[in-house]
């Protein structure tokens, strides 16, 4: 993209998506207004909802996770030049791994055993439900984002239909599958910290925040530090150059999509493992959409991806708080911030560019005569 | 025998009635791409016009003023999108993006807002909204067995944005194919560097494409929440901005067998919603999810070269820039 | 404006414009890009009715002072003048209003619209298409028939060969009306007998009255066919001559800003064994075009053979082909003794296993990643050797510290590791490349244009590098559209025309006059 030649590192990765993120909390705070309401009480209301309460930093930790997963997923793919719109599909599907191999297993073998599996299952059904559109961008030149927004539909579809019809508990209503057996499943931190004598305010905050940063890390050494990651980066910035230096394009698109899947795969096993116990209908809620809003703002880098994760869990969090503490606003107005998010930290990300630029040179620094 | 044609009416009639807004969001998302600018922000600008015009008829009490309001609304967005992709050059899917999740979220909250119900708009009497015109002679041709059913059931018994939405599709093969300003947007789509040269303005020819695009949607979503529905519900879209997207696709950018597929994608929810239940000769029932995937999975198969080759704007999706 | 009716054809209604010339003069014309400047001051002035050269080597600001004049680039200080008066040009659109008309170097056709409908474009005469297109086909037919400019009107642009194209380009210019023609180094694609029949066309407007301002670096061109030349040198004019008084080695020392010697001191070569031997070569391109025919030629240790021609003639593809960028589709390779036939895996890691390195003829798209720090890029293409890694990571390390090393020797500046590569100079990036390339030490290297867009110093500098590297064993195979470099670095040369070789020469014994000769495809005496 077109980042600033003239500026400083700082400035330009630093300054400008904080400018941005103002804004986009500028506007809502407008909208907020013309609702009448008071926009700094309700910042407040949120700061207080995402932190304070007892809980509130567990809940607000627990949604982190799901976009540390589902950040990491797009922004791989972003280092390739592809963008997978795909995650809410992929991570959906990555539930079904869940569920299948839960059913399948927690009867018969050791649940801690299951949950292993059962975490591979999410990764190994989301990575599918990644590698066909990466497969055919790669061989059949379909375009990738249409076909991952089709795939979210074709997902949606598959998973009401088996819900309904296939792995439904017998004799329920409410489309969703049995409860998987007691012990499978990521421990729940509360329960964790209890175990060790500790009371913590009960949340679904569980070990799948460790895996994340776990898995963040690697995110970091396979993009930065290792052979693949170096070809990956190659193709995103110029495919002409990575043909030349002998990297296999399809090949390269076709893992980094499986990759990329898997990633957004593992959202299901918070969601799934570490809070529900079974699969349920809907259960990605739009983590998968906001994961791409993630890798914006964080800049396709672990670093700011956890950041970023964070303070949307803050948001998601301080947004159901919103619904006690007002009449007229509610948490919906997330959805909104998130959209204002989207577009001045990705689609108007340089917007700023010029005025910074002129703003630094007239005050900081004179222009080198290159 | 008669029992099947009068099944194959209203199932026509219904694939008319939910091919309507697809017509009217593959038509703009011709005007958008065939300049060069990806819109798939479709789904969003249907959704804020059709809460602006179920919002505005019901404060005003003219559907003709939630017409227009949902069209200038829907027009505004895009200029959005415009400033974003055209002014700031920036990415025209994380623009489109950005427009659908906002759209969610400012239709939700600003229903709340006003309303209090929720998210949804008061529900419209049948005054406040675009009630189906019956065209003339229908008493008469009713007589006419089959033919009669066919007039006052397919033909005739529309809301007059169904009328207008076919209008649209041949107004907008006129304008592409056959006028000077389709001669520009079609070359700048392809080649911008072309026009710019020629002293035609890129910007202006992409401004005016994407905001006959957004004043089309704000038609689709007026017709949703004003004319096929009595208000707003909250997501009302449901997809069908999607689904539109691949229609346009699925009809290679070409106004007429756009249509055709935006009617295939109608008739296959309509058959879908009809054949929920019932039980088919040898192939059994037929999951109602399947049919609601078929759109989408036959446009999977027509992307991937397996029914002819969809070629997109040879410029889509990129920036203009002049300089460096 | 005055008309003249043209009583050719039946149809006298149609009428062309016709006019006694315009001058145009520039001003004190000054443009930044950020903080480049590409223009400085820049004064010139052209008569009317008279071919007009402006010469200088690439990144000397030329395109970007036309750019200017049609009104693409905003200036940021001067004026330009148009028959003394003054006028402001800032848009494409208001350029052409004033007559001024532009082809530029890439062209500016929609490639799936047809000939008609390039035309048309900014030009439809009304509304409705159909309407419009009548007149606009008399006119054009007037036009093509008075300037010889003959070219089918409905067929696709993208079923023309670039000879054609460039007509259609011209048309379109005369159909708005152009009084002033500004080409941008309009014969870079043309073969020779395109290219006469190129000056044909520009004389005969000429004649008409039309000012023709002629951009190019070939300076024969200039000498053949303008009246006045403009030199053009890092952003600036530092002459404007009459071409009668000027010759080509004054242009050519001012273009580079001292006096060219190129004369490079040649070791006498070792030619050692046959390493690349190829046989009967053919290829036929995405679009279906021969583009390579029965090419058959071999190379030997501690050789260049050059490859001459115009081009566009098949020598990228037989670059493409010979660094496994494009598959074999028929013929036959053979390197140090192993036989690689059509169907067999073939792809530029296999090459470069095979100790073949290549620098390629755009080092921009290919040869670097611009935005990739030069570390990195010193290990493009060869990001798999055990060398730079250790398992599945890279040792950054040990990436640096070769880098350090290859930058010294190599001359590369600056010789920062952490900056990127899109900083460097093309210079620098072309060094860059090449270090890159020469550490793999390889058996063949296979180098494309190696100094386009690069600064004279660092010219002489690739040169040493590339004979070291003969003198050291290595058989050069060296394509370039730079007649002198081929002449002064090859042993051999093999000339290419239309996908075929056509001579073949010494590089001792070779005249510019002979390989032109082969070149232009009309001798075939080998």
């Amino acid at each position: 993209m077109n980042e600033s030649n003239f500026l400083p590192r700082w400035v330009s990765i630093g300054l400008i998506p904080f400018i941005n993120l103002l804004l986009a909390f500028f506007v809502s705070g407008i909208v907020i207004f013309f609702i009448g309401e008071n926009p700094l009480q309700a910042i407040l209301v949120m700061i207080k909802g995402a932190f304070y309460y007892p809980g509130s930093i567990g809940y607000t930790l627990y949604y982190t996770t799901n976009f540390i997963f589902a950040g990491l997923a797009v922004a791989l793919a972003f280092h390739a030049k592809l963008f997978n719109i795909g995650g809410e599909g992929q991570a959906y599907v990555g539930g079904l791994g869940v569920g299948l191999v839960c059913l399948a297993l927690d009867q018969s073998i050791n649940s801690f055993l299951v949950t292993i599996l059962a975490v591979c299952g999410s990764a190994i059904f989301g990575a599918f439900w990644g590698v066909i559109p990466g497969y055919l961008q790669a061989k059949r030149g379909s375009h990738i984002v249409i076909t991952t927004i089709m795939f979210n539909f074709i997902a949606a579809s598959l998973m009401v239909y088996l819900l309904v019809n296939v792995i439904i508990e017998p004799g329920q209503m409410s489309p969703e599958t049995r409860d998987f057996s007691e012990g499978v499943g990521l421990v729940q931190i509360h329960k964790l910290a209890n175990y060790f004598g500790i009371s913590i305010a009960v949340s679904p905050f569980n070990i799948s925040f460790f895996i994340a940063l776990i898995v963040s890390f690697g995110f970091w050494i396979l993009v930065w530090r290792t052979k693949f990651g170096y070809e990956v980066r190659s193709l995103g910035h110029s495919e002409t150059a990575a043909k030349y230096a002998g990297i296999d394009v399809s090949r390269t698109i076709v893992l980094v999509m499986a990759i990329s899947g898997g990633l957004a795969g593992l959202v299901a096993i918070n969601e799934l493992l570490g809070v529900h116990n079974k699969l349920l209908l809907g259960f990605t809620a739009g983590y998968g959409f906001t994961g791409i809003a993630v890798a914006l703002m964080g800049r396709n880098h672990p670093i700011g991806i956890f950041l970023s994760s964070l303070l949307f869990g803050a948001l998601y969090q301080g947004g159901t708080e919103l619904d006690f503490e007002f009449s007229s606003i509610t948490r919906e107005m997330v959805l909104l911030i998130q959209g204002l998010i989207i577009l001045f930290s990705g689609a108007l990300a340089y917007m700023m560019n010029p005025f910074v630029e002129k703003i630094y040179y007239n005050y900081f620094k004179e222009p080198k005569n290159a | 025998m008669l029992e099947m044609f009068q099944i194959c009416i209203s199932l026509l009639d219904s694939t008319i009635r939910i091919a309507t807004p697809l017509i009217f969001c593959a038509m703009a998302g011709i005007f958008s791409e065939r300049s060069g600018i990806i819109d798939i922000g479709l789904e969003g600008k249907m959704l804020l016009s059709a809460f602006v015009a179920a919002s505005v008829t019901f404060l005003t009490g003219s559907p003709w003023i939630g017409l227009f309001s949902a069209v200038v609304a829907s027009g505004f967005a895009s200029v959005i999108h415009g400033f974003a992709c055209i002014t700031n050059k920036g990415d025209q899917v994380i623009s489109g993006l950005a427009i659908n999740i906002l759209a969610s979220g400012l239709t939700i909250t600003v229903g709340i807002a006003l309303f209090s119900r929720g998210g949804q708009t008061p529900s419209l009497g049948s005054d406040q909204r675009f009630m189906p015109i019956d065209f003339p002679f229908q008493s008469l041709i009713n007589n006419i067995p089959l033919f009669g059913d066919l007039y006052s059931d397919v033909i005739s018994g529309h809301n007059i944005l169904v009328y207008l939405s076919l209008l649209a599709v041949f107004v907008t093969y006129y304008m592409v194919f056959k006028t000077s300003f389709g001669l520009r947007l079609r070359a700048v789509g392809e080649k911008p560097e072309a026009v710019d040269t020629a002293g035609i303005s890129v910007i202006r020819m992409r401004y005016q494409a994407v905001i006959i695009a957004g004043m089309l949607c704000g038609l689709a979503g007026a017709y949703l929440s004003i004319a096929h529905g009595a208000g707003f519900g909250r997501e009302m879209s449901a997809g069908k901005g999607y689904i539109a997207l691949a229609a346009m696709i699925f009809g290679k950018w070409n106004p007429i067998p756009t249509l055709f597929a935006c009617l295939l994608f109608g008739f296959l929810e309509a058959l879908g919603n009809r054949l929920q239940g019932v039980e088919l000769y040898i192939i059994g029932e037929v999951p109602v999810q399947f049919m609601q995937a078929l759109p989408y999975i036959l446009t999977v198969i027509l992307l991937a070269g397996f029914i002819g080759k969809a070629r997109a704007p040879g410029a889509i999706g990129v920036p203009y820039s002049k300089e460096g | 404006m005055t008309t003249i009716e043209i009583n050719e054809g039946n149809d006298t209604s149609v009428s062309l414009p016709s006019f006694s010339g315009s001058s145009i003069e520039l001003k004190k014309i000054t443009k930044r890009f950020g903080h480049v400047i590409a223009n400085e001051e820049v004064s010139l002035k052209v008569e009317a009715g008279t071919i007009h050269g402006i010469v200088g080597e690439n990144g000397a600001g030329k395109s970007t002072l036309m750019n200017i004049l049609f009104g693409l680039y905003k200036p940021d200080g001067g004026s330009i003048y148009l028959d003394g008066n003054i006028v402001d040009v800032t848009s494409p659109e208001k350029s052409i209003s004033l007559g001024i008309g532009m082809v530029h170097q890439h062209f500016m056709l929609v490639p799936t619209f047809t000939v008609l409908e390039n035309v048309m474009l900014g030009n439809e005469g009304s509304f409705s298409l159909k309407k419009g297109e009548k007149t606009i086909l008399q006119r054009l037919q007037k036009l093509s028939s008075t300037y010889g400019l003959n070219v089918d009107f409905h067929s696709l642009i993208l079923d023309l060969p670039v000879g054609m194209q460039q007509r259609v380009e011209i048309l379109k210019a005369l159909n708005r009306g152009a009084k002033i023609l500004i080409l941008d180094e309009p014969t870079g694609v043309l073969t020779p007998q395109e290219t006469i029949g190129l000056f044909e066309i520009l004389n005969s407007l000429k004649n008409k009255g039309v000012t023709i301002i002629l951009i190019t670096h070939k300076l024969k061109e200039i000498m053949n066919i303008t009246e006045a030349v403009s030199v053009m040198r890092g952003g600036k004019v530092v002459a404007n001559l009459k071409t009668n008084n000027t010759s080509p080695a004054e242009l050519a020392e001012k273009m580079v800003g001292r006096k060219v010697l190129l004369s490079i001191e040649k070791k006498e070569s070792k030619i050692g064994n046959k390493v690349l031997t190829v046989k009967n070569l053919n290829h036929l391109s995405k679009d279906g075009v021969d583009v390579l025919k029965n090419v058959s030629f071999s190379i030997s240790e501690g050789e260049i053979l050059g490859v001459a021609g115009v081009a566009g003639n098949g020598q990228s593809e037989l670059l493409d082909i010979l660094s496994g960028i494009e598959q074999l589709q028929r013929g036959e390779i053979e390197i140090n003794q192993t036989r690689l036939l059509p169907g067999e895996k073939w792809d530029p890691k296999k090459v470069r296993e095979m100790s073949i390195a290549h620098v390629p003829e755009d080092r921009q798209k290919r040869g670097l990643i611009l935005p990739f720090y030069n570390y990195e890029n010193s290990i493009l293409g060869y990001q798999r050797k055990e060398r730079y890694s250790s398992g599945f990571l890279l040792d950054k390390n040990k990436i640096l510290n070769l880098f350090t090393e290859t930058a010294e020797q190599f001359d590369v500046r600056p010789r920062n590791p952490n900056i990127s590569s899109n900083k460097l100079s093309g210079g620098n990036q072309q060094k860059l490349v090449l270090a890159r390339e020469i550490e793999s030490q390889p058996k063949i290297l296979l180098i494309g244009q190696p100094t386009r867009g690069v600064d004279i110093g660092a010219i002489e500098r690739i040169y040493e590098d590339l004979l070291r590297l003969k003198d050291s064993g290595t058989a050069i195979l060296l394509v370039s559209v730079e007649l002198d470099e081929i002449m002064s670095l090859s042993d051999r040369i093999i000339v290419m025309n239309q996908g075929k070789i056509v001579g073949e020469t010494m590089g001792s014994n070779a005249t510019e006059i002979e390989l032109g000769k082969m070149m232009s495809g009309l001798d075939r005496t080998n």
